[in-house]
C-alpha cells in the first residue's frame, strides 16, 4: 500500500465558537432547503414524487444537517437521461436554464439542470483567491474542457466576476478518454499536444492573461513546453492557477511548487464537480508539507468522509473513509451522494470552520478500473 | 527501517509519498521505496544530455574498468542503499523476502550480473564486433582496415522499465555505462533491490553519479520513460509486447516461449538429451523467458514426457532459505491459483495429458499462509494446435508436443530461444531463416544458457548507435563513362 504523508490536521483549527455558528447557520439552510424542494408550491417533480415513497416527512422530520441521513443515497445513474425537466424545481419555472454533462464517454451522460448555481458557487470561490496572484480585471485563460460541461461556463463567471476576459481552448475530453481506453497513447499525447498549441498561441498573442484555469497534467504539460522554449509559466505572464478536474497528490503539488511555477506563481488546487460544484483549498502552509485539504462551500454543499461500510457514520478526524457529498442549493438537492473517491477527515480550520478532506484519491476498490487524469 | 530515495541525476531525493516493500512472509516492511512522479521524470530527462555528457569526459575503457570494480562491489561488498549499509548477504534475504526467489537463486543471479560486469570489455567487443571503443566515443574513426566508419548515439539515455520477477535481467542493461550512455531506470514494484545496488556498486567504483537515475513510482512512470527517453527497454507481459510492437525506440520484453526443437534424425536417441530438458525447463525455477516451456518431437512424445515427469513430478516446496530450495513462491495473493486454474480449464480439452500427476503426492497448486507454490508440470500434447502446447507460466511447466519436422517451423510461434537438436542441415538452413527464433541454439546448448558475448532480443549496441556517413575529405571521383 502507498502511504501519504499523515493526514493530521495542522495546528491551525477553527475555535469553537466559529464551529458552532457555522453548524446553526447549515441546520437552517437544510430546513430552508427541504422546504424548497419538498413543498408542492417550490419542489421538484423528481423529489415530488420521491417523498410519496418514503416513510418519513421531510418537511417535519428533517430539521437539521443530521436528518439528511434519513434519506436513502443519491444514486447518481437518477441523472441519466430525459425528462431532464423532472429536476426543475417549480420555483424556478421560467428562468433561463443550463443543462451541464458529466461523463458521458459511451451511453447516456449524466445531466444536471442549472440556473444560477454556477455563477453563485463561484463568486463565492472568487473570494477565496489572492488578489496578490489573482488580480481583479485582468484576463483568464481556461485551459479545461470545453463542450457541455460547467466548468467551461464556470470559469468565464469567474473571469467576469473579477473584471476579466477568459480565453478558452477546444478540448473534448471524451476524446481523450476513448484514446486511452483504447491504448491509444501516441494519439492521447497528439490531442493534447493540439490543445498546448492553443494554450501557448493565446499566451503569445499580447493579452493580458495572468490567471489561469488548468488541471494537473495540463499544467505540466503547458509548464514544460515554455521550458523548451526557454521560458516558463511565470515568464509568460501567469500569475495565479486555480487547478481542478484530476486528483492532486502531495508529491505533485510540490513538485508543481518547486520545479514548474516557481515562489512567484500561486496555486490553488480545488475538488469537485459538477454535482457538487466547488471545495476550495486550505491556503498553502509549509506546516501542512504540501498536504492539501478541501473544504465543501458550506452551506451550499457538505463533504462528509464516512465509513467503507457504514456510510452514515463519519470516521475520526485523520481517519480514512469514502467521500460523501451533499448538495443544497434551490436548484439541487442531493442528500447525500457517495463520490468514487476516499480520503481522510480533516478538522475545521479557521478560514472553514467545519469538516474538509484530504489525500483524495479512487476509492481503492474502484481504483483499478478507473480511468483519471483524462485532461 | 531502510528507505530508498528517488535517485535524480545521482541525487536523492526524498518523495511525499512512499511504497512500502514487505516480507511476503512475515508482512514485516523491508523497505520504503519513495516513488517519483511521471513529471518529475519528464522534468528530468529535460537535463539527459548532461548524463551522457558525463560518461563522455571517461575514457570508454577506463569505464570498462570501473564496472569491473562495481562487479567486486557488488557482489563482495557492503553497499549503501538509501539510508542503510546492505551486505551481500542481507541483499539476498531481502530480494528473496519480497521476491518469493530462493536465497540461492538470487546469490546465482548476483553472481551472473557481477559476471556481466567482471567480463564487460569481452562482452562490449563481440557485440561491437570488435570496434576500437575510440570511435564510439569519438564519433567516427578509421578502422584498421582503412575505412572511415561513426556510430552516432541514438539517444542520450537508455530507459528501462524493470520486472520484479528475475533479477538475472538486470544484466541486458549493464553493457550500457561503458557505451557512454546513461541510465534510467524504473526498478520493478517487488524487486527495488538490484538497480539500487548497482547504482551503489557503480558510483564507489567512480561511475558518475549524475549518469544514473532511479525513479521508482506508478505507472505512469514506465509510461513517461517509454515516452521521453530515445531508446527504452520495457519488460512486461504478453500485452505490453503489442502494445510497443513495432516502436522502434522501444525494446520490449515479454514472454519468451523458449523451445527445445527435435530433428527425425535425432529424436529417437532423446534420452541423451533428458538432462538438457530438465535444465532447460527447471533452472531459476522457471521463471525466466529463456527457460523451455514447450519441447517439439516427432516421435517418442509421450515417452519423453513420462521422463521428465517422472524428474520433476516429484519436486516439493522447501522453505526459501533451504540452501537446496528449487522452487519460488508466488507471492501476489491469487495468483497461482488463477494460473492454475487456467491450467486446469485447457487440460479438460481433449489432446493433453498431464503426466507430472502421477509423480506428485498432492496437488499442482501448495497453498500457504502468506503465499503459494506451483508444482513442475509437464504435459504431453498430441497435436501442436492445443492452447497448451504454446504456452508460457511463471513456475516450470513444459508442454512435450508431438509435431513432424516439417511442421515445426510453421507451428510453433515467436521464440526467444530455440535448442534444435538436430543434424539435418536442410533443417538448420530453414532454422536459421526463420525470423520468430530470436536466439538458436544449433546443438545440445539449455535454452537457459546464454552466452553474454552474443546479442539477446536485439543487440543493445544497434539499439543504442546507428551506423552512418562521416567524411572529413571528398571521395574519390567516380569516373563517368
Amino acid at each position: 500500500m502507498s502511504t501519504a504523508t499523515p493526514a493530521a490536521s495542522s495546528g491551525r483549527t477553527a475555535s469553537a465558537e466559529q464551529i458552532k455558528t457555522a453548524k446553526e447557520r447549515l441546520d437552517a439552510h437544510v430546513r430552508e432547503m427541504v422546504r424548497w424542494h419538498f413543498s408542492d408550491e417550490t419542489g421538484s417533480p423528481f423529489w415530488l414524487e420521491k417523498k410519496t415513497t418514503y416513510d418519513f416527512d421531510p418537511m417535519k422530520d428533517v430539521q437539521r444537517f443530521e436528518d439528511l441521513k434519513k434519506f436513502p443515497l443519491f444514486e447518481d445513474d437518477w441523472l441519466r437521461g430525459g425528462p431532464v425537466r423532472r429536476w426543475l424545481p417549480k420555483g424556478l419555472e421560467g428562468q433561463p436554464l443550463y443543462v451541464f454533462e458529466t461523463g458521458g464517454t459511451t451511453g447516456i451522460p449524466k445531466s444536471r439542470l442549472v440556473s444560477e448555481d454556477h455563477w453563485i458557487d463561484y463568486e463565492v470561490f472568487s473570494d477565496t483567491l489572492p488578489e496578490k496572484y489573482f488580480p481583479k480585471n485582468t484576463d483568464w485563460l481556461m485551459l479545461g474542457p470545453s463542450g457541455p460541461r460547467r466548468l467551461r461556463l464556470a470559469v468565464e463567471h469567474l473571469a467576469q466576476f473579477r473584471g476579466g476576459i477568459a480565453f478558452a481552448v477546444d478540448l473534448d475530453p471524451r476524446w481523450v478518454v476513448k484514446c486511452l481506453k483504447a491504448g491509444k497513447m501516441d494519439e492521447a499525447n497528439a490531442y493534447k499536444d493540439h490543445v498546448i498549441d492553443q494554450a501557448i498561441t493565446l499566451l503569445g498573442a499580447g493579452h493580458n492573461i495572468k490567471c489561469m484555469f488548468t488541471t494537473p497534467k495540463l499544467l505540466e504539460a503547458l509548464a514544460m513546453r515554455l521550458i523548451d522554449q526557454g521560458s516558463s509559466i511565470e515568464e509568460a505572464g501567469i500569475t495565479g492557477i486555480f487547478g481542478g478536474g484530476t486528483e492532486f497528490t502531495p508529491q505533485w503539488y510540490r513538485f508543481c511548487r518547486e520545479e514548474l511555477l516557481g515562489p512567484n506563481v500561486y496555486m490553488t488546487p480545488t475538488y469537485g464537480n459538477t454535482l457538487m460544484g466547488l471545495a476550495a483549498s486550505r491556503p498553502f502552509d509549509p506546516a501542512d508539507n504540501f498536504k492539501i485539504s478541501y473544504y465543501a462551500p458550506e452551506p451550499r454543499a457538505v463533504i462528509e468522509v464516512v465509513g467503507f461500510e457504514d456510510h452514515n457514520k463519519l470516521v475520526d478526524h485523520g481517519g480514512t473513509g469514502r467521500v460523501k457529498l451533499y448538495t443544497l442549493t434551490k436548484e439541487l438537492f442531493i442528500p447525500g451522494f457517495l463520490e468514487r473517491d476516499e480520503g481522510e477527515r480533516e478538522l475545521p480550520c479557521p478560514e472553514y470552520p467545519w469538516d474538509g478532506v484530504s489525500g483524495t484519491r479512487p476509492y481503492h476498490v474502484f481504483a483499478k478500473t478507473t480511468t483519471v487524469g483524462v485532461y | 527501517m531502510l528507505e530508498l530515495p528517488v535517485i535524480r541525476w545521482g541525487q536523492p531525493y526524498e518523495s511525499l509519498e512512499k511504497q512500502d516493500v514487505k516480507s511476503f512472509q512475515t508482512g514485516e516492511v523491508l523497505a520504503q521505496v519513495h516513488q517519483a512522479t511521471g513529471g518529475m521524470v519528464k522534468m528530468d530527462l529535460r537535463k539527459a544530455q548532461k548524463a551522457r555528457d558525463a560518461l563522455r569526459a571517461i575514457d570508454p575503457y577506463e569505464l570498462i574498468r570501473l564496472c569491473g570494480k562495481a562487479g567486486e562491489f557488488y557482489v563482495n561488498d557492503s553497499l549503501t542503499m538509501g539510508n542503510g549499509e546492505v551486505s551481500p548477504d542481507q541483499f539476498c534475504v531481502l530480494q528473496s523476502a519480497s521476491t518469493g526467489l530462493p536465497v540461492n537463486m538470487c546469490r546465482a543471479n548476483m553472481t551472473k550480473n557481477a559476471f556481466v560486469l567482471r567480463n564487460m570489455e569481452k562482452i562490449i567487443d563481440a557485440l561491437t564486433r570488435g570496434l576500437p571503443l575510440d570511435i564510439l566515443a569519438r564519433g567516427y574513426g578509421e578502422e584498421s582496415r582503412g575505412v572511415t566508419v561513426s556510430y552516432q548515439a541514438t539517444t542520450s539515455v537508455l530507459g528501462a522499465v524493470l520486472p520484479s520477477n528475475s533479477p538475472g535481467v538486470h544484466a541486458l542493461w549493464l553493457p550500457v555505462i561503458p557505451m557512454q550512455i546513461g541510465l534510467v531506470l524504473k526498478p520493478g514494484g517487488t524487486e527495488p533491490w538490484t538497480p539500487y545496488r548497482m547504482f551503489s556498486a557503480f558510483v564507489k567504483a567512480g561511475v558518475p553519479a549524475e549518469a544514473i537515475s532511479l525513479y521508482p513510482g506508478p505507472h505512469e512512470v514506465g509510461g513517461a520513460i517509454t515516452e521521453q527517453c530515445g531508446r527504452s527497454l520495457i519488460f512486461g507481459s504478453a500485452q505490453t509486447v503489442q502494445k510497443y510492437a513495432g516502436n522502434p525506440r522501444v525494446s520490449v520484453h515479454g514472454p519468451g516461449f523458449s523451445k527445445i526443437l527435435f530433428g527425425e534424425d535425432v529424436v529417437d536417441r532423446w534420452e541423451e538429451y533428458l538432462d538438457l530438458m530438465v535444465d532447460s525447463v527447471f533452472a531459476n525455477s522457471g521463471r525466466g523467458c529463456i527457460n523451455c516451456s514447450s519441447i517439439y518431437a516427432p516421435r517418442h512424445g509421450k515417452d519423453i514426457a513420462e521422463a521428465l515427469a517422472k524428474r520433476l513430478g516429484p519436486i516439493a516446496p522447501k522453505p526459501l532459505d533451504d540452501p537446496t530450495a528449487e522452487l519460488s513462491a508466488f507471492t501476489t495473493p491469487g495468483m497461482a491459483e488463477s494460473v492454475n486454474n487456467m491450467i486446469e480449464a485447457d487440460l479438460k480439452k481433449p489432446g493433453v495429458t498431464e503426466v507430472t500427476a502421477k509423480y506428485r503426492d498432492g496437488d499442482r497448486l501448495v497453498q500457504k499462509d502468506t503465499h503459494d507454490f506451483l508444482r513442475p508440470t509437464v504435459l504431453h500434447c498430441t497435436s501442436p494446435d492445443h492452447p497448451l502446447a504454446n504456452a508460457e507460466y511463471m513456475f516450470p511447466f513444459v508442454s512435450v508436443v508431438d509435431c513432424p519436422q516439417n511442421q515445426m517451423l510453421a507451428k510453433i510461434g515467436p521464440t526467444l530461444v530455440a535448442t534444435a537438436i538436430t543434424n539435418d542441415e536442410a533443417f538448420k538452413s530453414q532454422l536459421l531463416d526463420a525470423t520468430h527464433i530470436d536466439r538458436l541454439n544449433l546443438g545440445p546448448v539449455r535454452t537457459v544458457s546464454l552466452n553474454w558475448l552474443q546479442p539477446h532480443e536485439g543487440n543493445i549496441v544497434e539499439f543504442l548507435y546507428r551506423a552512418r556517413a562521416v567524411q572529413t575529405s571528398a571521395p574519390p571521383a567516380v569516373a563517368v563513362a
